[in-house]
């Protein structure tokens, strides 16, 4: 499935959307957004008005009615189209995500431990703790846990990561997702969910927006802007009293039109975000999922925005998975040469990162790899905690450095003490030291360096600039931690770190009022996940972290909580700068359609109309006209949101003021003045 | 416009400012009740008063039970001084033996004081008795004061707190505000008042024979000094005379002027600096003190260029009304010759900057823009510098407005002085602010469609649409002045305007105590890179903003048909 960002006007759902916006003139549909649900009203009641006026007794020559609510119809479509736009864009998909709930058969065991005898359930019929076996080329019927076997699996449907990940019983990589597929090998796979709320399932529930909910800020925007209209609702009706006084004091002209009135109302409610509101909630889950993060509530994505404080674990987020050997350290009276064809001996065998790693380091001191003959290799055991080989009677090992401490003073030799120091200095450098002993007498050490990402560095001044702290977790000492968290330029760090001292961390700080975001994908970060405001649990992680956090990561990236939080930010940026643009608007509106409807009874008042617009009619009808066309010119900024750069909140807001807010008062009087040539050219 | 005219704005404005800071940190301990009083006599009143009422000083409330106590506390207080004018015929100190006031006239003068709004429909010196004055009226004149500053004090609390489930004890804090804040000022200012010429007595009326026609006039006498200086202390302005400090015998000379003009601003710009110290960060305070004057400035100085300007069809027919050495100029018309155009522009200025409502000239008789200035400081609803207390808590809901929006426009949920603003806070801060548009312009509608609203408007017209427009504007934004011109001493009037000013006071308040009660509820959000200042110069611009906003957007187009189309039919007839 690609999930690469679609164009925002693609044909098809144009068409779809152009549909859904005339099935959502619905009034249950309209109800559900008041703002627009009062120019869904006024449309309605101008139409009457126009069909009152066909016999020429009208409110208002009935050409001028028709125009007026023939562009209210239109204002009220423009909206439903931004929304169906949205909605279309999730909707196609929510429909590549279906693809993957094929019909799938699952073989459901009847005893654990007897996989070959199975028979075949369709796969939505699976319930909690069904037992199912899985075998090279299966498709995994539904979410569940590994609990025997391991296998190569391909995710790629979910994540869109190419590379078979191994899934296995035990430990933080034996959760499995519905709809995929096994490579190699088998797996029994006990069922965790029932159908209808598999992760698949509640991926298209999300982004087919049937279950969106209101996020708090849409909520409390949503109370502001209804009171908004209620206050224009009080300035536009209590006119037409004013007016009738005017023309019973002055005996001149006629009343201001309910036409007129209307066309002022809708003018001045915010019906620029009314009527995009909803559009910018479903386009921000949207790019959540562009960014392959599932979020199971749009509270979540919002409050990644406010996020204060980010806890990263070390190992995979701020540093490259493995150490690597950097350099070699010899003791005294030892060659740098001599330790290095040590260590390499020593790490032949060794086919982890730390050791081939050693090998390629050892390379450049020209040893060349030898017959591994008469050698006999000794692996690495949590009990010796050493590594290493027999040649003979000799014994060379490599391993922490109280290991070897302890190797070789069962051989009657001590650690000297320039290479305890050495051990000391490299630790506090924030690298590990390995010791390299060649039967008792210890050769030197092995600086094993922690690699901090590329860009990392950046990344944490710019989270410093937009106000999140950034706190690096590690199960490192204090020294060692300290000094990679001076390296990748993290705020703080947590060394020695223990589920509880995490736990009790995001507590602190949570205490002191802030908002508490963190990655994890191991069961024993779920307590921490549960508890963090803002949890992505990572899609490679156990079912358990999965479901304590808020959010989850399918392409199993630990910064990606950046793009979270970023994502988060731009929702609340997109609905704070539209309901700027659009109650800055009405100035124009107002220097529109006053003078233009008082006219007849105070023809003076034509001294504000500043726009020299060409007369009553027009001028009120390029304001309608104006209003509704800003709606369908901003739907790509609502679909895309507007650009978050991480500045200061004053320079930020500086900044969007000058756009949004002065913007929008200059913007419609331009826009209204062109509209009102345009018309009166094609009338005269 | 006059440099004599700017310079005494501005000097009243920084003397204020100089005595409001000492007084705005006083009145913060005083409501820490961290100024106990060291004299053991003033100490027992407190405890004393709490005994007789039964208060338990050393239990704070939560909001709702707060709200109760306000409102109990004014109904009790409307329905006495009801009683008070309905009986006072009965009873003593009543020298001019004046009857009961009508019922409709006593329901709006007993609302009236009691919000803090002191509209007048009736003439004091023809209509009260000296007891009325005094027990009802001027009574009201320090406890509808110190309710204000004790809802103020509470949403400051709301702020100052965290995790708190009570926003103080609402007797206690009008008790103390009372005794230890009005009572002491108001003692000083009244003496200082009487040696300029303030009466102050329980004198009959003085029949006088007048310099001129050798006919005889009646002087009214009374206890004026010590209401005048609570009138104008607690942004009241119910004057004890009709003419108000136009009268001499409340306003005599350009000092007395002077001193009230002080006297008003003193305590709306002090409770900033109370905000600044009870938030703990004076900046705070600066800055909602920034975002009131400024306002202030520039619609006082629209008034002066206006009045000073003079109308433009006197000199058509040749008279100078221009600004020389032999004359000042301007448009003198209702204005009191020892104050002049400029004094008496500033003084319109702050009794409707500030919800006073004092006046010593006659708004009505201002030029069409002169006096959309008056109206419009009152339309954007008494926030800068406002009542005495509610100047502070309306602003501050503005603040919250505006921070919304603008903490939206950053991409945070929206918080202020490190809490929150959420769906809750803005209901209330949308009720709050639906309130007065509401009152005001259903009013006008209403008053404009029926008879009875008609027939009181002495200039049919844009100007009389004017009159109206002010009247429900001044009620409903309890400020009290009146435009003149309009008889609103009729039962339609004196209902609707009693009415209007109820709800102006009450649904304002209530909504702010539901938000003190909700913020103080909450932790409190340390403050990052991403926070949004609220000390700079951008959220003083933002916090105007968001005033201009609701108060410009909503009154527009009705003050188009008002003042501006009269404007521009005076400028047009040349």
């Amino acid at each position: 499935m690609s999930r690469s960002p679609r164009p925002l006007f693609e044909p098809a759902l144009i068409r779809s959307a152009l549909a859904g916006s005339l099935r959502k003139l619905d009034p249950r549909a309209q109800w559900r957004n008041p703002v627009m649900f009062v120019v869904y009203v006024g449309a309605i009641l101008t139409s009457l008005l126009w069909v009152q006026s066909l016999d020429g007794q009208g409110d208002a020559p009935s050409g001028f009615i028709l125009g007026v609510s023939a562009w209210l119809w239109i204002t009220v479509l423009f909206a439903n189209f931004a929304e169906a736009l949205a909605e279309g864009r999730s909707k196609a998909q929510a429909a590549s995500l279906k693809g993957l709930k094929q019909a799938v058969q699952a073989k459901v065991l009847t005893h654990p431990k007897q996989r070959h005898t199975h028979r075949n359930v369709p796969a939505t019929e699976l319930r909690i703790d069904d037992i199912v076996v899985a075998e090279a080329g299966d498709i995994i019927p539904a979410d569940g846990i590994v609990i025997d076997g391991a296998a190569s699996v391909d995710e790629s449907a979910i994540t869109g990561e190419s590379a078979p990940v191994i899934r296995e019983s035990g430990g933080d990589f034996s959760s499995v997702t519905g709809g995929t597929r096994v490579l190699s090998d088998w797996i029994v796979v006990k069922i965790t969910v029932n159908p209808g709320q598999t992760f698949i399932d509640r991926m298209i529930a999300m982004v087919e927006g049937a279950r969106r909910q209101k996020t708090p800020n849409e909520v409390a925007l949503t109370i502001l802007l209804v009171a908004l209209t209620l206050v224009f609702l009080l300035a536009t009706v209590t006119l037409f009293p004013f007016s009738v006084y005017g023309v019973e004091v002055t005996k001149l002209g006629q009343p201001v039109t309910i036409t007129a009135l209307i066309a002022l109302l809708v003018c001045l409610i915010p019906t620029t975000i009314g009527g995009l509101l909803s559009a910018i909630g479903i386009a921000g889950m949207n790019r959540m999922m562009q960014a392959n993060v599932i979020a199971t509530s749009g509270r979540a994505v919002e409050a990644a925005g406010d996020v204060d404080v980010l806890l990263l674990d070390k190992t995979g987020t701020i540093t490259l998975g493995n150490r690597q050997a950097a350099a070699f350290l010899p003791a005294s009276g030892v060659t740098e040469h001599e330790l290095a064809d040590a260590a390499q001996l020593a790490s032949l065998a060794d086919e982890t990162p730390e050791g081939r790693s050693i090998v390629v380091l050892a390379k450049r001191f020209d040893i060349r790899e030898r017959s591994s003959q008469d050698l006999t290799f000794v692996p690495f055991s949590a009990h010796t905690r050493m590594s290493g080989v027999d040649a003979g009677t000799r014994q060379v090992r490599k391993g922490a450095p109280d290991a070897i401490r302890k190797h070789v003073e069962a051989l009657g030799q001590r650690v000297p003490p320039d290479v305890t120091q050495v051990i000391e200095t490299v630790a506090r450098r924030g690298s590990t030291p390995l010791v390299v002993s060649d039967d008792a007498k210890v050769l030197g050490v092995i600086e094993l360096k922690d690699i901090v990402k590329g860009g990392i560095k950046e990344r944490f001044a710019e989270l410093r600039r937009m106000g999140i702290k950034t706190v690096m977790i590690t199960g490192d000492n204090a020294l060692t931690a300290a000094a990679i968290a001076a390296e990748a330029g993290v705020d703080d760090f947590l060394a020695e770190a223990t589920p509880e001292m995490k736990l009790k961390l995001i507590r602190e700080h949570q205490a002191q009022g802030r908002l508490v975001a963190m990655t994890g994908d191991g069961t024993n970060d779920a307590p921490a996940l549960a508890q963090a405001d803002v949890a992505v649990a990572m899609n490679s992680g156990t079912q358990a972290a999965k479901e304590a956090g808020n959010m989850v990561d399918l392409d199993s990236n630990p910064t990606k909580l950046i793009e979270v939080v970023e994502t988060g930010k731009q929702m609340l940026m997109t609905r704070g700068s539209l309901t700027t643009f659009s109650i800055a608007n009405d100035l124009a509106k107002y220097f529109a359609i006053i003078p233009a409807a008082f006219a007849t009874t105070y023809p003076q008042l034509n001294a504000l109309n500043i726009m020299q617009l060409e007369n009553p009619s027009s001028a009120i009808l390029s304001a309608v006209i104006f209003n509704a066309l800003i709606i369908v010119f901003l739907v790509p900024l609502a679909l895309k949101g507007v650009k978050y750069r991480p500045l200061g909140a004053a320079t930020l807001l500086r900044r969007n003021l000058l756009v949004y807010g002065l913007g929008g008062i200059v913007v419609p009087f331009l826009g209204i003045k062109l509209i009102d040539l345009l018309l009166t050219g094609i009338a005269g | 416009m006059t440099i004599a005219a700017i310079v005494l704005g501005l000097a009243v404005l920084a003397l204020a400012t100089v005595c409001g800071r000492p007084l705005g940190y006083y009145i913060a301990d005083v409501l820490d009740g961290k100024a106990t009083p060291r004299s053991r006599f003033r100490f027992n009143i407190e405890r004393w008063i709490y005994r007789v009422a039964g208060v338990d000083a050393e239990r704070e409330t939560g909001w709702k039970q707060y709200a109760v106590g306000v409102l109990l506390f004014s109904v009790v207080g409307t329905l006495f001084v009801y009683a008070l004018q309905r009986l006072q015929a009965v009873l003593p100190l009543n020298p001019q033996a004046f009857g009961a006031v009508t019922p409709d006239s006593s329901f709006n003068t007993a609302v009236s004081f009691v919000t803090n709004t002191n509209w007048q429909g009736y003439a004091g010196e023809s209509t009260m008795s000296h007891l009325t004055q005094m027990a009802g009226l001027a009574v009201q004149n320090f406890v509808s004061a110190a309710t204000g500053i004790a809802v103020a004090a509470a949403l400051i609390r709301g702020f100052a707190r965290h995790t708190s489930t009570t926003i103080g004890n609402f007797w206690v804090d009008l008790t103390r505000v009372t005794l230890y804040v009005l009572l002491p000022l108001a003692a000083v200012m009244a003496l200082v008042l009487v040696s300029q010429g303030v009466i102050q007595n329980f004198d009959a009326y003085k029949e006088v024979t007048a310099v001129a026609q050798g006919s005889t006039q009646t002087l009214p006498m009374g206890p004026v000094a010590s209401q005048e200086a609570i009138k104008e202390l607690g942004t009241n302005g119910g004057g004890f005379f009709n003419a108000n400090s136009a009268h001499p015998y409340e306003n005599p000379n350009t000092l007395t002027n002077f001193i009230q003009l002080f006297a008003i601003l003193l305590i709306p710009i002090a409770l900033t600096f109370t905000f600044g110290r009870m938030v703990g960060d004076a900046r705070q305070g600066w800055a909602v003190l920034a975002g009131m004057a400024i306002l202030f400035v520039a619609l006082w100085l629209v008034a002066v260029h206006f009045e000073q300007q003079g109308n433009p069809v006197f000199t058509q027919v040749g008279a100078d009304v221009a600004r020389s050495d032999t004359q000042p100029g301007g448009n003198m018309e209702g204005k009191e010759a020892r104050f002049g155009v400029g004094a008496s522009a500033l003084f319109v200025a702050v009794t409707t900057a500030t919800s006073t409502g004092a006046v010593n000239t006659m708004h009505d008789s201002m030029t069409p823009m002169g006096g959309l200035v008056p109206m419009f400081l009152m339309q954007l609803g008494e926030v800068a510098f406002g009542g005495v207390g509610s100047g502070l808590y309306g602003m501050l809901i503005y603040a919250l407005l505006g921070v919304f929006i603008a903490g939206l426009m950053i991409g945070r949920t929206p918080e202020y002085l490190g809490k929150k603003i959420e769906a809750f806070d803005m209901k209330m801060t949308s009720i709050a602010i639906l309130a007065t548009p509401f009152v005001v312009l259903i009013g006008t509608a209403v008053a404009v469609s029926v008879e009875a609203g008609k027939i009181g408007v002495a200039n049919p017209g844009a100007h009389g649409f004017s009159e109206i427009l002010y009247a429900f504007s001044s009620a409903g934004n309890n400020n009290g002045s009146a435009f003149a011109g309009l008889s609103a001493n009729t039962p339609f009037y004196n209902t609707a305007l009693g009415i209007a000013m109820w709800l102006g006071r009450f649904w304002v308040l209530i909504p702010v105590l539901a938000i003190a009660g909700s913020l103080a509820a909450k932790k409190r959000a340390p403050v990052t890179a991403g926070t949004l200042p609220t000390h700079g110069p951008l959220f003083v611009v933002l916090l105007i903003g968001s005033v201009l906003l609701i108060g410009a957007l909503t009154y527009v187009p009705a003050l188009a048909l008002g003042p501006v189309v009269e404007q521009l039919m005076m400028s047009g007839e040349k």
